[in-house]
């Protein structure tokens, strides 16, 4: 049995290779997975992690998943930097889509430049909202965020479909649970010809950035990082807990909102019962693979968005079930938290005097 | 009639039961494991398809439990050997569990399965009102109460109950003491694990009795919020199981009876507006001091 030591200080190299790592795990363990359930497992490496992406459309539909999870991903990083876990991302998308997505319903036969900006910032509003429940009773009452953020989930998804089963379905959509089409005005702009991506691609790309300068070079970010690292200095310093949580949640919520928006008014064109599979959970995924660090966010997001289109394309092409995307997601992050013991510790050196625990001995 | 209702409310609260004192050990061990929902999904995967394809339930359900265990162990491998995050780990066994059993269910989705066999005792279980509440049900629901007993006891008097406690309250004191800290960890882990597996067992060999995709739909995390409404008492935990089990078919008995007027899906949200609900009682009655373990979600490694 090897012994491990701790680590001084946490390794930057490794804290940055070990994502790398944790992918190839994941691939190597993909290779027996197809192999188990009788699949040529090169042959459905390649058409889930290759063919998907060979043109210039499988590259604009990595931008239309990665938005959604860069997103939202960006936000939950915040909150996870000052332990605060807001895991009710897809409630607040949710939210966000139904707010957003009530102002194109409420102008859906009128034309304007201002509809788009203002389902925006209902969105952001939807999600900061939804996001303010479980951030006023856990700084008011000291309720545990992630309980209630997850409860909400599923309410979120029952009101959605209240909503497009009941008042707002579509009046001549044959009784499908499904809204009108938005109008031209209510849609996000193309910035690719001849594919999806949309300028909501821009956005995420654009609030990561954001993030990062924010987490690095304002007060508010080593709010964060304090409150989350050392409560105690942080008490110290006069950083008030209660706001910190305050502001993690709305942002997060705010973004995840965003995101919802961005769906329904991308993608999707209009509300129905289930609005996406499931980013608001990938995204925890993707703030951890990214290290919670947004630029790592950018990539963890894209790899993440080519889980799920190589998922749909090797269900066409090897007829893969589906479930293998979420069997994949979740080793992911199981090879990510594995390997994650490599930051903190390493293999003790014979040789002695090499390291304070030595020393010590 | 009134019978019939509380019949299903056993029924309802049975999978809660299991996996919630299940939690409590682990919780009170210091380990809070956040993939109950996974583990228990998993559960009712094997167990199905174990019960399918051998025509045993016994090894259908023992399959449940051993399913709860392997996740529960990949688990302990991570946060206590490796000492990953114990929250983002939790929830990467229940994004993993959800993933694995959609995949290893997909070809047993619409088949049916027996339901398990009920209690029959000549005279016993053909009483009027206590026949069918006390001697009618199948041997999961039984062993989820006696399972919670059972756990009264051992936290309260067992030696052993001791020692995990005081793992939970001061990892650190109990190491210096003498006791293999990380060891009841394990242990305390992995019967939260083959725990969870048995509540799924039941949600899918007796409550539907069928293998639905996500069919937890949640009870893993009410699970999660009944340990804290229970103070982490497992006696109180049978009590909150039966309340939410309550809770439930309230709502589906209101749905029946035409809705009584609103959308039914506002009928379904009651039971996770009714947790978020208590959680915020119960931490207003109390200030913040909830009576948790102490170590409750602190890694613990060995000095040297």
């Amino acid at each position: 049995m090897p012994r491990f030591e701790p680590r001084p200080e946490i390794d930057r190299v490794v804290l940055y290779t070990t994502p790398l790592l944790a992918v190839a795990l994941t691939v190597v363990a993909g290779f027996f997975i197809f192999l188990a359930i009788g699949k040529d497992p090169l042959l459905t490496l390649y058409h889930f992690f290759i063919s998907p992406v060979r043109d210039l459309y499988g590259l604009s539909e990595l931008g239309v998943k990665a938005a959604p999870l860069i997103l939202i991903a960006t936000g939950l990083a915040l909150g996870f930097r000052a332990n605060v876990w807001n895991i009710g991302a897809e409630g607040q998308l949710t939210m966000g889509a139904i707010a957003g997505g009530g102002i194109a319903l409420l102008f859906w036969n009128q034309e304007g430049f201002w509809i788009l900006p203002l389902m925006c910032l209902a969105g952001i509003a939807g999600g900061m909202a939804y996001a303010a429940i479980p951030a006023f009773l856990k700084t008011r009452f000291g309720v545990n965020e992630i309980l209630v953020s997850l409860m909400l989930t599923y309410v979120a998804t029952l009101f959605l479909s209240v909503l497009v089963y009941g008042p707002w379905k579509d009046p001549q959509g044959f009784n499908f649970p499904q809204t009108r089409m938005f109008s031209a005005s209510a849609q996000l702009p193309i910035i690719l010809e001849y594919t999806r991506l949309h300028i909501g691609a821009l956005v995420a790309l654009a609030v990561a950035v954001a993030a990062w300068v924010i987490m690095s070079h304002t007060l508010i970010g080593l709010q964060i990082r304090t409150v989350g690292q050392a409560p105690r200095a942080a008490a110290f310093a006069g950083f008030d807990r209660n706001r910190t949580i305050w502001a993690c949640l709305l942002a997060s919520g705010g973004l995840a909102g965003l995101a919802g928006l961005f769906e329904v008014a991308g993608p999707i064109g209009q509300l129905i019962p289930i609005l996406t599979p499931g980013y608001g959970f990938t995204a925890i995924i993707v703030a951890f693979l990214g290290r919670l660090h947004p630029i790592g966010i950018i990539f963890a997001g894209l790899l993440m968005a080519l889980s799920y289109i190589g998922g749909e394309n090797a269900q066409v092409e090897v007829g893969l079930p589906q479930a293998v995307t979420g069997v994949f997601q979740g080793l992911l992050l199981f090879f990510l938290l594995a390997t994650d013991f490599l930051t903190r510790y390493r293999l003790r050196r014979p040789a002695a005097g090499t390291s304070r625990a030595d020393a010590r001995a | 009639m009134i019978v019939d209702i509380l019949v299903t409310v056993i029924a309802a609260a049975t999978p809660l039961l299991f996996a919630a004192t299940g939690e409590l050990v682990a919780e009170r061990a210091g380990v809070l494991n956040l993939g109950v929902e996974g583990m228990m999904i998993v559960g009712a995967v094997a167990a199905f398809a174990v019960t399918l394809t051998t025509g045993s339930a016994t090894l259908g359900i023992a399959a449940a439990a051993l399913a709860g265990l392997v996740l529960a162990l990949a688990f302990g491998v991570l946060t206590l050997t490796l000492l990953s995050n114990q929250v983002a780990t939790g929830l990467a066994l229940t994004i993993f569990g959800l993933g694995l059993s959609s995949l290893a269910g997909a070809n047993f989705v619409g088949r049916p399965v027996a339901k398990l066999p009920e209690l029959d005792i000549a005279g016993l279980s053909d009483l009027p009102v206590l026949g069918p509440l006390l001697f009618g049900h199948d041997v999961l629901v039984y062993l989820a109460v006696a399972a919670t007993f059972g756990v009264a006891w051992f936290l309260k008097y067992a030696r052993a109950g001791m020692i995990l406690r005081a793992v939970g309250e001061n990892a650190d004191s109990a190491h210096a003491i003498g006791y293999d800290v990380i060891r009841v960890r394990y242990m305390a882990v992995l019967f939260g694990g083959a725990m969870a597996g048995l509540g799924g067992a039941f949600l899918s060999l007796s409550y539907t009795p069928m293998w639905i995709e996500g069919m937890t739909a949640g009870r893993g995390w009410i699970a999660l919020a009944l340990v804290v409404f229970a103070s982490w008492r497992p006696l109180r935990v049978l009590a909150g199981a039966y309340l939410f089990g309550g809770v439930t078919i309230l709502q589906l008995y209101a749905q029946g009876a035409g809705g009584i007027g609103i959308p039914t899906q506002f009928l379904s949200m009651l039971p996770y507006l009714a947790t978020i609900l208590v959680l915020t009682l119960i931490a207003a009655g109390r200030g913040r001091r909830l009576d948790a373990p102490a170590g409750l979600g602190k890694p613990f490694r060995a000095a040297g």
